[in-house]
């Protein structure tokens, strides 16, 4: 079968046969096959530790393989390193971006392959070419400027862009659309569109299963390490996809849903027209004991800063924030965690996890803030602490002691969340608590929430899936352009095409 | 059995430990009488008490070091404070006296504050810049390890002070239970530092905030207070480094007295295996860091290398023993350690 622009559609390029790989303890693939094809986008689904990551990393030479063959155009190759990878022809873009924030959009483009002059970094053509690599994105922005002067959805661009100058054949993007908004996903998914047009095999991971419908050819399904079968994306639907995930019927995220607010609760944190410089500008709200109050908005529509302020990292200069029903000044993070409040921060790996330390120092830190530096837990305390919420949260960790960092994004997303259970809050902030982590954990983590609120905890979740906002809070707070611009409660018709409909300006409330 | 010793090797001390041990080895073999310990007047003489002794300015310097670099930084001014802690007690020991003073003109417990109270608030300087301008810790204590010794220079009025006040000897040149006093000076500031960071949070927090700064703030830590309290340790121990100096030798040389101790003691705990990057830090790794110098220094010395090449040799053993740590080493030891479990895996199946 051939395509009218010659492409040939069948022909396999890269081929994975009986990979195996295995960590100490751990066996991270069993023979585990894969095909990519020319010209084909292919998903790359499963949970949290079933083995996408490492299968990538095998395919790209970040990790050696303890069995099976690699062939890249029916040669067989052993990558030795992400770069050896690259010159073979398999690009990757991973998950985090992992560029250099304080030097220019350009230089991150070309770091290790500057065009040259003599000696010399031929710094006119290096410009022009990072300009023209990013327009293929229509991104138009000046190259020369640092990579942290733009917003992660441009840095996310960026790490493309490098990926794709060189000539690449295959490309793996593992979580490319995790911090970008709805506009950039479709542009970047008209990008991948067009790459798969010139006959590139792509490899896309992601957690979103709506993209994964919107976008791919074939689905590749793995668990603990294993394959469970590959699929026509026409042939798989969802709730069968799911299904092949998780290894059983899902109807965990049907089952979420919110705790039905009957009584007025106490308020515990209320803002009267607050506005911080630079930040949100005459925000008045109030959130409730045992209510979930959701916050919707676009990226950089303010819904962080609100919660900034809540937590003593931003402070206001006009306005009354009142916890309680009392005027009080948070002015540091320590002030609110004194008050028995919790904020698990929208960037995980920048303010949440501490990736040297043990997964239970990260669990016992905020805790131990708390009571300074004096009080300190017994090692035994502190295990039996860590333990507690290691079973609670049910943390997929051989041990406490294990190096938060090497776990997956989900569970170190529920060891920041146990750090702040550790310290027993009264008002829990959650800033986009399911960024980056696979289905099944966000429904955990759903669930969870809304066992607080029926204990009688405050909380506000921050999201930008409006799909987990409708599903359990209680009231919404909608923001545009760093301010309030409605709220919308349960009773109220409380839908995603209300908050969209706010989010756009017909509001009706 | 097995499971013990691969903790011990996997341990970051061991390396340390064990390039200690070769140097000693080295030594007990080509350096005749290195082992030998004599008692003289009830007093222990030999190479190793030597070489405990005299490593002891560079330990404490490399305590607070470690604690420092822990937190990401570096303080370069530790020896400039050094020797502005010997300045400042010998002057304040002679007052105005003119000639050699064989009293004190002020208390002598009264110049032990003063003098270590100076360098503590210069450490808290340093750390002031450090957290709360934000100024990199390089060029935030590179200002004292100038100005340190200009001041020490201004106390003494550019001349080499001496005193021969009797008690001021016993810090640098006292005996206790056989053993030199620095010895003891030196095992009592690293238990009282070991203790403040191991058994209360204190070390917990100078982790987190040396791993992830932002993160530990966010978890309630006050990042700034705890930067600022490292950088007086690590002031607090210049200034006993400094008095044992200043006492061993009786006068205050503000010019090179701890002339570039500060690298020896960022170099006993890189040794040690603590990572300029920041984290995970090592208080004893730092100490044996500190003896391989001072043993280094020794054997040099004792095989006769010409002193201008002795720092020649220094250097090449450092080279060394840096490699066998460096990251690349260790990944090379992790596959190498991986095949063979591999190949035995292969023979179980």
């Amino acid at each position: 079968m051939t395509e009218p622009n010659g492409i040939p559609r069948d022909e396999i390029i890269l081929e994975a046969k009986g990979i195996e790989k295995i960590f100490p303890g751990v066996h991270a693939l069993n023979k585990v096959d894969f095909t990519l094809k020319r010209g084909e986008i292919h998903s790359l689904m499963g949970e949290n530790g079933a083995g996408k990551s490492t299968l990538i990393k095998c395919l790209t030479g970040v990790y050696g393989t303890d069995g099976g063959v690699i062939k890249f155009n029916g040669r067989e190759i052993h990558p030795e390193s992400p770069l050896h990878a690259m010159s073979i022809g398999i690009s990757s873009v991973y998950q985090e971006v992992n560029l250099c924030p304080n030097i220019s959009v350009a230089e991150n483009i070309f770091a290790g392959r500057q065009p040259m002059k003599g000696p010399f970094v031929d710094w006119k053509t290096l410009e022009e070419r990072a300009g023209k690599a990013l327009e293929r994105f229509d991104v138009n922005v000046d190259v020369r400027r640092s990579l942290d002067s733009y917003p992660i959805a441009i840095q996310q661009m960026v790490a493309i862009a490098r990926a794709l100058d060189i000539s690449a054949q295959v490309l793996i993007l593992d979580e490319p659309t995790s911090s970008l908004d709805k506009q950039e996903v479709a542009k970047l998914f008209d990008i991948v569109r067009k790459l798969r047009g010139e006959g590139m095999g792509i490899i896309f991971i992601t957690h979103f299963l709506d993209q994964v419908y919107q976008i791919s050819d074939r689905i590749t399904v793995l668990r603990n390490g294993e394959l469970v079968g590959t699929y026509k994306t026409g042939e798989l639907p969802k709730i069968g996809l799911v299904t092949k995930m998780v290894g059983k019927d899902f109807d965990d995220l049907a089952n979420v849903s919110r705790v039905r607010n009957e009584s007025p609760h106490d308020v515990m944190i209320a803002l009267e027209e607050v506005s911080a410089y630079q930040s949100v500008e005459n925000v008045s709200l109030e959130l409730r004991r045992g209510e979930v109050l959701g916050f919707a908005g676009l990226l950089g529509s303010g819904r962080t800063e609100v919660a900034n302020l809540m937590f003593g990292i931003e402070h206001n200069n006009s306005g009354v924030i009142k916890l309680k029903g009392s005027a009080v000044r948070l002015a540091s993070p320590k002030d609110a965690i004194l008050r028995r409040i919790a904020f698990c921060p929208e960037d995980r790996k920048r303010d949440g996890v501490i990736g040297e330390l043990s997964v239970r120092e990260n669990i016992i830190l905020a805790f131990q803030a708390r009571l300074g530096i004096f009080r300190f837990k017994s090692l035994r305390q502190q295990y039996e602490l860590a333990d507690k919420y290691i079973k609670l949260l049910g943390i997929a960790t051989p041990d406490a002691d294990k190096k938060v960092s090497d776990l997956s994004g989900g569970n170190q997303q529920k060891v920041i969340l146990a750090r702040w259970l550790a310290t027993e809050p009264e008002v829990m902030l959650l800033d986009e608590p399911t960024r980056g982590i696979d289905v099944g954990a966000k429904a955990e983590i759903m669930k969870l929430t809304l066992d607080l609120c029926r204990d009688g905890m405050a909380i506000a979740f921050i999201s930008s899936e409006l799909d987990e906002i409708v599903r359990i809070s209680n009231r919404v707070v909608v923001m545009r352009d760093r301010a309030k611009i409605g709220e919308i409660d349960e009773d109220e018709g409380l839908d995603q095409e209300n908050i969209l409909k706010a989010i756009a300006g017909g509001m009706a409330v | 059995m097995n499971g013990l010793i691969r903790k011990l090797t996997s341990s970051k001390l061991f390396s340390a430990l064990m390039a200690l041990l070769v140097i000693l080895i080295f030594n007990v073999f080509l350096n005749r009488g290195f082992l030998s310990i004599t008692v003289v007047d009830g007093h222990l003489f030999g190479q190793l008490i030597d070489i405990l002794n005299r490593s002891v300015p560079v330990m404490i310097l490399a305590t607070g070091m470690t604690l420092v670099i822990a937190t990401g930084g570096t303080d370069l001014s530790c020896g400039a404070l050094l020797a502005l802690a010997g300045a400042l007690s010998i002057s304040l020991i002679r007052g105005s006296s003119t000639i050699v003073n064989e009293y004190s003109a002020i208390p002598f417990p009264l110049v032990i504050t003063i003098t270590l109270a100076v360098t503590t608030l210069c450490g808290l300087w340093n750390g002031f810049l450090v957290a709360r301008l934000g100024i990199q810790p390089i060029v935030a204590t590179l200002i004292f390890m100038t100005a340190g010794r200009g001041i020490a220079q201004l106390i003494t009025g550019a001349r080499n002070l001496t005193t021969n006040y009797a008690p001021y000897s016993v810090i640098g040149q006292g005996w206790l239970m056989m053993l030199p006093v620095p010895i003891f000076i030196a095992a009592a500031v690293l238990l009282v530092v070991w203790y403040f960071t191991r058994r209360t949070a204190f070390g917990l927090f100078v982790e987190a905030v040396g791993v992830n700064a932002s993160a530990a703030r966010y978890s309630g830590i006050n990042s700034s207070m705890i930067l600022m309290i490292v950088y007086s340790i690590s002031g607090l121990c210049a200034g006993v480094a400094g008095l044992i100096y200043a006492s061993g030798i009786m006068c205050a040389d503000a010019n090179n007295a701890g002339l570039n101790y500060e690298l020896d003691a960022i170099l006993a705990t890189v040794l040690g295996g603590t990572s300029m990057m920041g984290g995970r830090f090592y208080l004893g790794g730092s100490v044996i860091g500190a003896l391989i110098i001072m043993a280094l220094t020794k054997s040099i010395y004792a095989f006769d290398v010409a002193p201008e090449s002795a720092l020649v040799v220094k250097a090449f053993v450092v080279v060394v023993v840096v490699l066998i740590q460096s990251p690349f080493f260790k990944n090379w030891r992790d596959t190498v350690k991986n095949r063979r479990a591999a190949v035995g895996g292969g023979e179980v199946r």
